[in-house]
């Protein structure tokens, strides 16, 4: 049965026969996401109630709490395949790898925007200096170095591998980055503010919040697979199923 | 032909880059320059309070540092590249990695120990008192090994490419912020009569774990470059 199992797994690492897969994944996967999105904005903007310290502008957490999470998230699945394409050398991996970077450096930014216009309200300020912004910030600049470092080399599979030992080191360092700005914050104590959030979160929140989340999550899965369709028929553009689907469906 | 051993491969490596930089001073010194002019610029922009100075010192300083080390990255593996030695350090039958360790020790000791000789002097201009100027020249000898050692990693990814050295600060200096913040931090508190122990062990295992991880990521990076 293990064996089976490596097997399927190996027939799909292939990209000739990932593109199909992929293709059949999206739909579902993008209906998910919209789906998902409808029903946790819902219950996040009409029914659930609203904070007794915070007001109605806690509200932003069903976005941006999900998109901080999915930035973590993306950034550790993009150093595991980034990880397996150096080590096994498979061209899908490295392909995935270069498709998530993208996505996963929007959800930074929208974590870090949505934070900033939940900040004002609630801290007095747009920007704190607090662990996890900063973290995040940092996370959005690892994000953009490995796609720099990518589009700066020509030649595709030397990038994929350059960009993927910067993800690597990048994983093993985010642990670090991270206590170190929480060591630094706590030395310092400058800001009065303190990001604690209300003791107990009503369960339709966190309802509303983990839709929130699973939604993201599948949103994240379409367009990757999306984005590795695009990768896979441009790296692979001089094999012949890649000229015959072209020239087919023309 | 007898191989050399692989003490000897170290010791020539070590001896030839050592060579190479003393045949040209010039490049050893501007990083040297830079990190005196760019401290001395703080005083012009934040004004000439002796307080203030003080409370900005480390932070200055070690910025300073930082990005002086990781201007005379090009250096470290562009030249080799150019004129083909690093092929040849590739085919050598020796661990790459321990190669490259040796490279980037020659590397330090050119970029960054000259940082931490004229620390001092910097220390005294921003009104440090002795004490912090003393912890200051631990925090840089226990740190800028490090940053040399993370450094190594993103100058062997962009060697040889265009536009290589703003790229490199784009990879590298995201990951020298542990570093900047337990080296300026051991000051700070030493200046305002706190323990500093816990800022110099952390740097201290900082060093350790550079120096078994960072050579081998980068002969993985140099391998990957000159594929």
């Amino acid at each position: 049965m293990a064996l089976q199992n490596s097997i399927i797994w190996l027939y799909f690492s292939s990209p000739k026969n990932f593109y199909p897969l992929a293709g059949k994944l999206i739909p579902f996967f993008a209906i998910l996401a919209a789906v998902l999105t409808v029903i946790g904005l819902y219950i996040g903007f009409f029914v659930a109630p609203t904070d007794y310290q915070q007001g109605e502008s806690y509200r932003i957490i069903f976005i941006h709490v999900p998109a901080a999470w999915m930035s973590m998230f993306i950034y550790i699945v993009m150093a595991m395949y980034a990880f397996i394409g150096l080590v096994w050398n498979i061209k899908m991996s490295e392909m995935m790898a270069s498709a998530l970077a993208p996505t996963g450096a929007m959800f930074s930014f929208l974590a870090l925007w949505t934070g900033a216009l939940w900040g004002k309200p609630t801290w007095g300020a747009y920007w704190v200096w607090d662990a996890r912004l900063t973290t995040t910030l940092i996370m959005l600049f690892l994000y953009i170095g490995f796609m720099s470092l990518e589009s700066a080399i020509d030649d595709a599979r030397r990038a994929s591998k350059a960009s993927a030992l910067v993800a690597v080191v990048g994983v093993v360092n985010v642990p670090i980055i991270y206590f170190s700005v929480k060591w630094w914050n706590t030395l310092h104590q400058g800001a009065s503010v303190s990001p604690t959030m209300a003791p107990k979160m009503a369960s339709t929140m966190l309802n509303a919040m983990l839709i929130m989340v699973f939604a993201f999550w599948m949103y994240a899965i379409a367009v990757v697979l999306m984005r590795a369709r695009n990768i896979i028929l441009e790296r692979e553009k001089q094999t012949t199923w890649v000229q015959e689907l072209v020239t087919n469906k023309k | 032909m007898t191989e050399p051993s692989l003490l000897t491969a170290c010791r020539s490596m070590l001896g030839r880059d050592l060579v190479l930089a003393m045949r040209r001073r010039a490049d050893v010194l501007t990083t040297l320059i830079f990190f005196l002019i760019v401290v001395s610029l703080f005083p012009l922009g934040v004004g000439p309070e002796i307080d203030t100075l003080r409370e900005i010192a480390p932070g200055v300083i070690w910025v300073a540092a930082l990005l002086a080390s990781m201007l005379s990255l090009g250096r470290l593996f562009s030249d080799d590249y150019q004129d083909g030695t690093l092929e040849q350090i590739l085919l050598l039958p020796h661990p790459l990695a321990v190669i490259v360790l040796n490279k980037v020790v020659a590397h330090w000791l050119v970029s960054g120990l000259p940082l931490v000789i004229f620390s001092p002097l910097l220390g005294m201009q921003l009104g440090l008192n002795a004490e912090s100027i003393g912890i200051l020249m631990v925090t840089l000898v226990l740190g800028t090994p490090v940053l040399s050692l993370i450094g190594s990693v993103g100058a062997a990814l962009t060697v040889g490419l265009r536009g290589g050295g703003v790229l490199v600060s784009l990879l590298v200096l995201p990951l020298y912020i542990p570093v900047l913040i337990f080296g300026a931090g051991a000051v700070e508190s030493a200046a305002a009569g706190l323990g500093v122990e816990a800022h110099l062990s952390l740097l201290g295992a900082f060093l350790a774990m550079a120096i078994v991880l960072a050579p081998w990521a980068t002969a993985t990076a140099l391998r990957i470059s000159l594929d």
